[in-house]
């Protein structure tokens, strides 16, 4: 399959970018080949993973997971959902730099961004399914508005994470169409413009949607601990929880927009948008900033430095948090740095590990159910764990070859 | 229900009572199949006697422990269709069609009260209900039933406060000198009176701050009655359109 220039007169738009947007040529599918052996063994993890998930409801939880009434959340909620849908917040950031600042050398980059957020979003609710002991009843919390709890955080995030999962899907749902009004079937085509046109009607709205919500849920995945509050360790206990996660949420999707850009430009070999991705790292080191600001600022007013160096596990866990944050920040300071791809990439990656360890910290060290209690997750935990973020790498790979997704400074390399 | 540490004996007739009383199957695992020897609230234990005990002073104390029914349940804050909620009499009940199983509950529950059932492949949480169904028959809670020496009375939370203080007056050498639940977590409806200090017995020494109060103060500025989101929702469409409108100005004057 070779790029298709556009054979159509294309549909309205329901977006006009910046001119600088338009010198960028439009996303393409970057073609074969389909199923070389990377894609083989990515299937393999996620049929194991998809055995075992049909082991889950056949032997139930306690059976096939390491929870326990001490540790009623493990690795599936505190990862997979938590931190899984952080890393999957590139979609978001990159929607907010694009639309709501305008900053339209942006634009090739959304594409890519919010595919990785509609898969992280939806294996999120995959696991959220895995995890709950009653999920034949999980219809009911979209659609018993009336007996909704107002107080309830998890509800709010519930609700956000089934909503944005679909949103995402919509807001990328235009590369689908767009591929298929190149088909040689007419229905198909029809289909596709039909489709087009009815979409980039009401898009607008969507995306804002999209990045009103990952917002909301975001910050209340930090509020859920809150209720947990008497039982937190005092260095991660503080009503800031939320700001904190919003804020890291952000660094995280930045991380994983330039790991992910940087990735694909050497895995696919095309040319790295190496401009664009130095600006985005400038962008990370005031909202890494701030994060630390109020971070050490917290534990100062909360009068938790003695603990924060007492040297203790939880202490020395923060400062690994705090080390790791400072370090992504500080690779990416000087325009120097920020021109250097591998730097970028390093910086990246250190900021995603900064933010994950955050999120386990908060979830399953800070916890502290009682001395009697311990947790590590089980080989089924991690096993399906691996397998479902298998899927999602097989998944993407797939459908940016089929999809225009991806657009390089020059058309993708031609197809082999 | 007021449950009396210096009383209690340890036979733990409230245990198999509650069993009982609840339909529940018996936990052998830790004494070989023999008899109900659950080592903590669990699945098969709505209520348990532990023993607190220092070797090397010879100190020790009985407690029992099973769900306090918090005046301000984090449980009930927590659930997302209220399938724990503050229902009759006070008492936090439980209802299971409204329950998913994600075990917020356990996470926010600052006594560790409510329990999975693991071994089930239709699970559903498990905590003391007060007996709400012997109390809808004009019965009292079984545990308080059975108990040979009154170590747990059950009564109106106002009367049992006020024997509670009665007692700590006319005895204060055998009672440290509070009423565990009085304040404590916002106070609860299940208060305790104990000759060693609470903490050693697994009550945690909590403000009298409500557990949910932090989560509602929070929640409550950030969303003041969902006015916040619908205006940032708002702001974001504008900033877009007015930022579409002026890309296309621009693109038509550069034509
Ligand atoms: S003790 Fe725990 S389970 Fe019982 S009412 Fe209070 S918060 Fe709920
Ligand atoms: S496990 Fe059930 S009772 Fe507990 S919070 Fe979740 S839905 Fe509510
Ligand atoms: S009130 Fe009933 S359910 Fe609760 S501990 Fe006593 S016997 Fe058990």
């Amino acid at each position: 399959m070779s790029a298709h220039a556009p054979a159509h007169p294309r549909p309205k738009r329901w977006w006009t970018p910046t001119k600088e947007a338009a010198q960028y040529a439009p996303p393409v599918p970057l073609g074969g080949p389909y199923f070389g052996w990377p894609l083989l063994v990515l299937l393999a993890l996620a049929a194991l993973g998809g055995a075992l998930i049909v082991w889950r409801f056949a032997a139930g939880l306690g059976a096939t997971t390491a929870l326990n009434d001490g540790y009623p959340w493990g690795l599936w909620i505190a990862f997979d959902v938590v931190t899984g849908t952080a890393l999957a917040c590139g979609g978001y950031a990159i929607a907010i730099l694009c639309y709501v600042l305008n900053r339209g050398k942006y634009h090739p980059l959304v594409r890519p961004a919010i595919l990785t957020s509609a898969f992280g979003y939806s294996i999120a609710a995959l696991f959220v399914m895995l995890d709950v002991g009653r999920p034949w009843l999980i219809w009911k919390v979209p659609l018993f508005f009336w007996h909704w709890n107002r107080h309830s955080v998890l509800l709010e995030v519930a609700l956000c994470i089934m909503g944005y999962a679909i949103v995402s899907w919509i807001e990328i749902s235009p590369a689908f169409f767009e591929r298929m009004m190149h088909s040689k079937r007419p229905t198909i085509r029809a289909v596709g413009e039909r489709g087009l046109s009815l979409v980039q009607g009401f898009l607008l709205w969507i995306v804002a949607l999209g990045v009103l919500l990952p917002m909301m849920h975001q910050s209340s995945l930090g509020s859920l601990l809150l209720l947990s509050g008497p039982r937190l360790d005092p260095l991660w206990n503080t009503p800031l929880l939320p700001l904190l996660f919003l804020i890291s949420c952000v660094g995280m999707g930045f991380g994983a927009t330039v790991l992910e850009s940087v990735l694909s430009s050497w895995l696919l070999e095309h040319e790295p948008k190496r401009p664009m991705l130095s600006s985005l790292g400038r962008a990370m080191v005031p909202v890494v900033g701030v994060y630390l600001a109020i971070r050490i600022g917290d534990l100062v007013r909360r009068d938790q430095l003695g603990a924060l160096f007492a040297l203790d596990g939880a202490s020395i866990l923060s400062l690994v948090e705090l080390a790791l944050f400072v370090l992504g920040a500080g690779l990416l300071v000087t325009e120097r740095q920020r021109a250097d791809l591998g730097n970028l990439f390093r910086a990246a990656i250190v900021l995603l590990v900064a933010g994950a360890l955050y999120r386990f910290d908060v979830f399953l060290v800070a916890f502290r159910p009682g001395s009697h209690w311990h947790y590590f997750p089980s080989v089924t935990e991690i096993l399906i764990t691996v397998g479902l973020v298998a899927a999602e790498i097989a998944g993407y790979v797939l459908l940016i070859r089929f999809f225009p997704i991806l657009s390089a400074g020059r058309h993708a390399a031609p197809a082999r | 229900m007021l449950y009396d540490s210096t009383k209690c004996i340890g036979c733990k007739a409230c245990m198999g009572a509650c069993n009982a009383a609840n339909e529940l199957e018996l936990d052998t695992e830790a004494s070989g199949g023999l008899w109900h020897t659950p080592l903590d609230l669990n699945e098969h234990a709505k209520n348990i006697i532990k023993l607190y005990q220092d070797e090397s002073t010879g100190e020790h104390a009985y407690v029992k422990r099973q769900c306090m029914h918090c005046l301000d349940p984090a449980c009930a804050t927590a659930c997302m269709l209220g399938a724990y909620a503050k229902r009759e009499h006070g008492i936090v009940t439980y209802e299971p069609d409204y329950c998913i199983g994600c075990r917020y509950c356990e996470m926010a529950c600052p006594f560790g009260v409510p329990k999975f059932e693991w071994s089930k492949l239709a699970p559903k949480m498990v905590k003391c209900e007060l007996c709400k169904h012997r109390i809808a028959e004009g019965k009292g809670p079984a545990c308080c039933e059975v108990c040979p020496v009154g170590a747990v009375i059950f009564g109106q939370r106002e009367d049992l406060l006020a024997e509670a203080h009665k007692r700590l007056e006319d005895d204060p050498e055998r009672y440290v000198p509070k009423v565990y639940g009085e304040h404590e977590a916002g106070g609860t409806q299940v208060l305790y009176l104990a000759g060693v200090e609470f903490e050693k017995l697994g009550l945690p020494a909590y403000g009298d701050e409500p557990v949910p109060g932090t989560v509602r103060t929070v929640q409550h500025a950030i969303y003041q009655g969902f006015v916040a989101p619908v205006a940032l929702y708002v702001g974001l469409a504008a900033a877009m359109l007015r930022n579409r409108f002026a890309n296309e100005a621009d693109r038509e004057e550069h034509q």
